[in-house]
Parts: structure tokens; C-alpha cells; sequence
């Protein structure tokens, strides 16, 4: 059963007169549970189809669900509550809130959007931390950690809230190859634990070949599909 | 709302100098405005307490048109016995009507035997002057108070007169006045003591018993030119004012014109435009305190925005909802203030108190030595404080409301 559904999904920027066609008409499925790979030179629109699998952007032309739901027609705020609950966000910088600590950067989520109780906040964060190998860390400051756990930290973050879908743009473009890897067997790790599908952009080939599914695109196009035997 | 609180006070610390010189601004705008409050109110309350105390009191009913022509001291203005009755029957209804005090005001030749010049008189009973403007009696630098102010036969002289004509206590003077037919009249006084003059109408009249008056212009009856009234709060004046208003406002004469008119003591004394001014300085510091908080909030919050597009859009993908994130930026700025009005009060009562114990004195008109006495009030903090803090939550408005009408993918991509 796919999670994400596109149909000649298109999105054209405007720019002053002149229109800049990022995506054009691509249609994919992705079924639920996948670890998938937008993959892509800079330009090809793999950010771009990700921010719209993500609510952040709206497509201008096709049809785009998520989780069952068209997310095309989404006001800002239909958006907001959709990513609350449906979307999980991993950033190429990390992205956490400097001013608050490690646990506090995975409790956000919980706190500030779902509303959860204490309690259950306490369990599933005790969880997730020792799931990514933090739980000595919790009170650390963004600040005091390496590249890679501030990115262990951002994938319990965006796994707290036990999302369907988590999107990573870029996960690993400021870690070096080592910390890269790790990250990826991380987020598979829990692909696998929670049954939460990933979806990442990346072009760093080493990456692509850890995807089960890659999505190909040049030039807002996608060009080709592959996906490892095992998942054929 | 705790992790709100628990957020924006980080933030607010993580800027911080920023955040200590922008508290320290509105904490000096604090201080200004209560120490100048504090001051400028106790100054004024002096200032109108020596006035209303010492010669005017809070209220006068006069017959109507006398005011306008006070400055000739018309005896053919002074209200009749039948008059005077009504006035003293509505003064007793009226409830917060302290005490009040029958004169007659009237013009006269001053003599020496060797030299001759002009003096107003005010002719009073004493017990019941002293009642209506307590702080006459402290006015006499040389003599005795007598029979609760001045007794018969005596008379208390302005200090410039007595330094002009060179007078002294016990000393024998006479009053020469012509009465409202014409004739003229004069009589011998002793000198009992000498008065201060202060700033204001009556501040260099001399004093005598309202009979002397009476016996001086040959007054057939009991006749007098106005009665000042002392109201037992200060605040109560125009209540007081519009009371007597009321009960005598029905009182006419044969032509159906009104007899009486009232008057507060701000309608009788130019003082009153410096107290009106006072009150407008208090409100041009509070304007400039309004100005400072708004702009060094705004300054921050606008800052503070800009900085953080970045984690504005995180929030935002995360699903954070615009109102929270609006929440987010308001608290910040509200914290600001509040921090900034807590330790500007409490500097400023510091202060206040270091003021009272120096001891500072003033000179006002003919006064020397009048205590500095700042003084401030629960109400006058509050007013401040929710000045402060809701100008702080006007001046993080429009920075917080911009910040959670950010587009995400917008502000993710921010640079």
C-alpha cells in the first residue's frame, strides 16, 4: 500500500515574468515503510518535491497524497496540523533549538504541538534516547555535541512524535562518511523499529546505494527508479 | 504556557547584553518617570496644601459677580445676613465639609501717624479661620496667635508692610476705610504679630476681627464678603464645589438672577495653571518612557526575529501552530518589560527613600526650607508598570505576528 501517491505532480515558480518549471508532471509511488532516496544533482528539483511531500510547498499542477490525504489544497494551517501529526523533519543543519538541550529538543514536538502528557513524554523519550545511544547526553546543549549527534538528536525528534512519514533533506551533507553511515543505519534502525517510512534527497552517491528505493530526477523530471531486489 | 516562559527566557538570556542593556533602558525610563511622579506629585500637593491651608481654603461662595471684581474689594457685593444662612444651612448637608469661615474683605488707609499708605484687609473669626486654613497661624514669624488667630483690637500686618511702614509688635496703627455709603471711618489697632506673605490672592493681606471690620465700616448687620470652606479630602473639592452648586444654584434675586456663586480653589488661584502644568510634564515623561520602552522593544523583537528565521521556519515544519510561535515572541518582549518595570521600581524606591533621608528642602515664593518630600503611591507604580508592559506587548506585536505568518519553506531557506 504506497504512503505517498504523486500524479503528474508540477510546480512552477514565478518570478518576477518569468516562470521556472522545478518539477514537470512526475508521478511515483512510495508504499508505506520504505527507506526511498530522491536522488539528484543540485537543481533537479529533489528539494523541491520533498518540501511538497512535507506541506512546506504546494504543487501548482497534478495530485499529491500523503498518508491517504490530498495535500494540495491545504491552506497554512491545515498544513501545520498535517505535519504535526503525519510529518517527521530531518534538516541538512541539524536545525535544533540552541537555547534548549537535548532531551528538550526531542520533547518539543510533544510539548509544543501534540500537547502529550508528562508521563508519556518521559517514557518515549527515555526510549528514543537510548535508541540513538544519548541517554548520557540528555542534558547537553546543541552546542556541546558533534555534527552526528546533533543529527541523532534531529532523527528522535522527528521520530517523537511518531510520525508515518519522516522527510530528510540532505541528512548527511555536513557529516563526514563515517557519521554518515552511522546516521543512515540509525534511521533504517528505526525505519525498521517503528515501521516509519523515510523519504531523503541526497546526490552523495555513497548514500544513494544505502536507499532501497531511489528516485532519480534531472531537470525536475524523474528519469529513473530503482529499487533492491529484495523490495521488487 | 510553562515551556512558552521556559523558551522565550532563554532566548531572551542567550542575547545577553543585549537583553541587559534593553532591560537597563527601560529600567532608567522606570526610574525617571516614578522619581519625577514621586517629586513633582509631592510638590504639587505641597504647593496647593500651602495655598488652600494658608489663605484660601478648598471652596468659596461669594455673592454672584464678586469674583470678577475682587480686585476692588466691592462692599456692595458682600452677601446679607439671610444669604450667609442658607450658605451655612447647605454647608451642613453637605457631607465632607470640614469647617468654613465667614470674611469680610475690604480696602483701607494704613497709618503709622508718621506715614500713610494702602492695605486689604481680611476680617475673620478667628476660631473658625484657623479651622478653614490651619497653616495660617504658622504663618505669623513675629507675635502670638491670640484667641485662636487675632483678637479684638489687634491686627496682624504682611511682613512687608511692616518692614515698609517699620512697625513692630505692640505697636499702635491706625485704619482709616470708607464704608459701601461713602462715609469714612477710622479706628486704632494694635499690632499683635506679623505675616508672611506667600504667592497667590490674599498672601499680603493684613488680618483683623471680623467685629472690628464690622465696627470700622459700620456695618448695621451681619453682613460678610465670602466664606471659605475647607473640605476634609483634598480630592473631594469638586464633589464638594458641585454640591454647593446644586443646593444654592436655586437661590435667585428679585431680577431671577442666581445669588451665589462657587468657586474651587483652582478657578481662584494662578497656581493652579502650574499645578495643570506639572500634570502636564507627568504626562510628557510618560510619553517619552512610552517611546523608549516601544522603540528598544521593537528594536529587540524585530532583532530577535531576524536572527531566528531559520528556527521561525523549523518550529513551523515541526507543526509548531502560529499562535504559539506568536506566543513565542510575545513573551519575550512582555518579559523585557516586566523585568525592566520590577527593577525600575524597586531602583526608584530606592531612591525615593535616599531623597526623604537627605532631607532636601525648597524655596517657594516668600518660603523658605520646605521639605522635598517624595513620596509614591501603589497606584502610581501600577500605572507605570502597565504602561511599561503593555507598550512592551504593543512593541513585540508586529515583530511576533510577523514571525508566525513566516512561511516555512521560506524561512528554512533563509540565509
Amino acid at each position: 500500500m504506497s504512503i505517498i501517491t504523486a500524479r503528474a505532480v508540477k510546480k512552477t515558480y514565478v518570478a518576477g515574468d518569468v516562470e521556472v518549471e522545478a518539477i514537470r508532471g512526475v508521478d511515483f509511488d512510495i508504499p508505506a515503510g520504505s527507506f526511498a532516496a530522491f536522488v539528484g544533482p543540485s537543481g533537479s528539483g529533489k528539494s523541491t518535491l520533498l518540501n511538497m511531500i512535507g506541506c512546506l510547498d504546494r504543487p501548482t499542477g497534478g495530485t499529491l497524497e500523503v498518508a491517504g490525504t490530498d495535500v494540495g489544497g491545504f491552506t497554512p494551517k491545515q498544513a501545520a496540523a498535517f505535519r504535526a501529526t503525519t510529518i517527521g523533519f530531518i534538516f541538512q543543519d541539524f536545525n535544533l533549538l540552541p537555547v534548549l538541550t537535548v532531551y528538550e529538543n526531542i520533547e518539543y514536538p510533544l510539548v509544543m504541538v501534540q500537547k502529550r502528557p508528562a508521563d508519556e513524554r518521559r517514557k518515549r523519550i527515555a526510549a528514543l534516547l537510548e535508541d540513538i545511544g544519548m541517554a548520557d547526553q540528555a542534558g547537553k546543549l546543541p552546542s556541546q555535541l558533534s555534527g552526528g549527534q546533533k543529527q541523532r538528536v534531529a532523527v528522535a525528534r522527528a521520530l517523537v512524535g511518531s510520525p508515518q512519514v519522516v522527510l530528510a533533506d540532505e541528512p548527511t551533507a555536513n557529516l563526514d562518511t563515517a557519521t554518515a553511515h552511522r546516521i543512515i543505519d540509525l534511521m533504517r534502525r528505526m525505519r525498521d523499529e517503528f515501521g516509519t517510512t523515510f523519504i531523503f534527497s541526497t546526490h552523495d552517491p555513497k548514500v544513494m546505494a544505502e536507499a532501497e528505493t531511489t528516485f532519480e530526477l534531472e531537470d525536475g523530471r524523474l528519469t529513473r527508479t530503482t529499487q533492491e531486489a529484495s523490495h521488487v | 504556557m510553562f515551556s512558552v516562559l521556559k523558551i522565550a527566557t532563554r532566548n531572551l538570556m542567550r542575547y545577553r547584553r543585549r537583553t541587559l542593556l534593553t532591560a537597563l533602558l527601560i529600567t532608567v525610563g522606570v526610574m525617571a518617570v516614578l522619581l519625577f511622579v514621586s517629586v513633582s506629585g509631592s510638590f504639587k500637593a505641597m504647593m496647593v496644601g500651602q495655598i488652600t491651608d494658608s489663605m484660601l481654603g478648598h471652596v468659596q461662595v461669594h455673592r454672584k459677580g464678586y469674583v470678577a471684581s475682587i480686585d476692588s474689594l466691592p462692599l456692595n457685593l458682600n452677601l446679607k445676613p439671610g444669604a450667609v444662612a442658607k450658605v451655612e444651612k447647605a454647608l451642613k448637608d453637605i457631607p465632607g465639609v470640614a469647617a468654613s469661615s465667614p470674611r469680610v474683605k475690604f480696602g483701607a488707609m494704613f497709618s503709622n501717624f508718621t506715614e500713610t499708605t494702602n492695605i486689604r484687609l481680611n476680617a475673620v473669626t478667628p476660631d473658625r479661620e484657623a479651622a478653614t486654613v490651619p497653616l495660617l497661624p504658622k504663618r505669623i514669624s513675629e507675635g502670638t496667635v491670640e484667641e485662636g488667630l487675632v483678637a479684638k483690637g489687634k491686627i496682624l500686618i504682611p511682613a512687608l508692610l511692616a518692614k515698609g511702614m517699620k512697625v513692630g509688635i505692640g505697636d499702635t496703627v491706625v485704619l482709616v476705610a470708607t464704608n459701601r455709603d461713602g462715609s469714612v471711618n477710622g479706628r486704632t489697632f494694635v499690632v499683635q504679630g506679623v505675616l508672611d506673605a506667600i504667592s497667590g490672592p490674599g498672601g499680603r493681606d493684613g488680618t483683623i476681627h471680623i467685629d472690628d471690620a464690622r465696627t470700622l465700616l459700620r456695618m448695621s448687620e451681619g453682613e460678610i464678603s465670602e466664606i471659605a470652606v475647607r473640605v476634609s479630602d483634598v480630592g473631594a473639592v469638586n464633589r464638594v464645589t458641585a454640591a454647593l452648586e446644586t443646593a444654592l444654584g436655586g437661590e435667585t434675586n428679585q431680577q431671577g438672577k442666581p445669588v451665589f456663586e462657587v468657586h474651587g480653589w483652582e478657578k481662584l488661584s494662578p497656581f493652579a495653571s502650574i499645578a495643570r502644568m506639572i500634570d502636564l510634564l507627568t504626562l510628557f515623561v510618560q510619553v517619552i518612557l512610552v517611546a523608549i520602552v516601544l522603540v528598544s522593544v521593537m528594536n529587540v523583537m524585530m532583532m530577535a526575529v531576524f536572527e531566528r528565521i531559520r528556527e521561525i521556519g523549523t518550529i513551523a515544519a515541526i507543526g509548531t501552530p502560529p499562535g504559539t510561535i506568536l506566543a513565542l515572541f510575545l513573551t519575550e518582549g512582555v518579559l523585557l518589560g516586566i523585568v525592566g518595570a520590577v527593577i525600575g521600581t524597586a531602583a526608584s524606591l530606592i531612591a525615593i527613600a535616599g531623597i526623604n533621608a537627605a532631607q532636601l528642602t525648597f524655596q517657594f515664593g516668600q518660603q523658605d526650607n520646605l521639605p522635598l518630600h517624595a513620596a509614591t503611591n501603589p497606584g502610581s507604580i501600577a500605572l507605570i508598570s502597565a504602561i511599561v508592559i503593555g507598550v512592551a506587548v504593543f512593541g513585540s506585536l508586529q515583530p511576533a505576528w510577523r514571525a508566525s505568518r513566516m512561511d516555512p519553506n521560506t524561512a528554512l531557506r533563509h540565509v
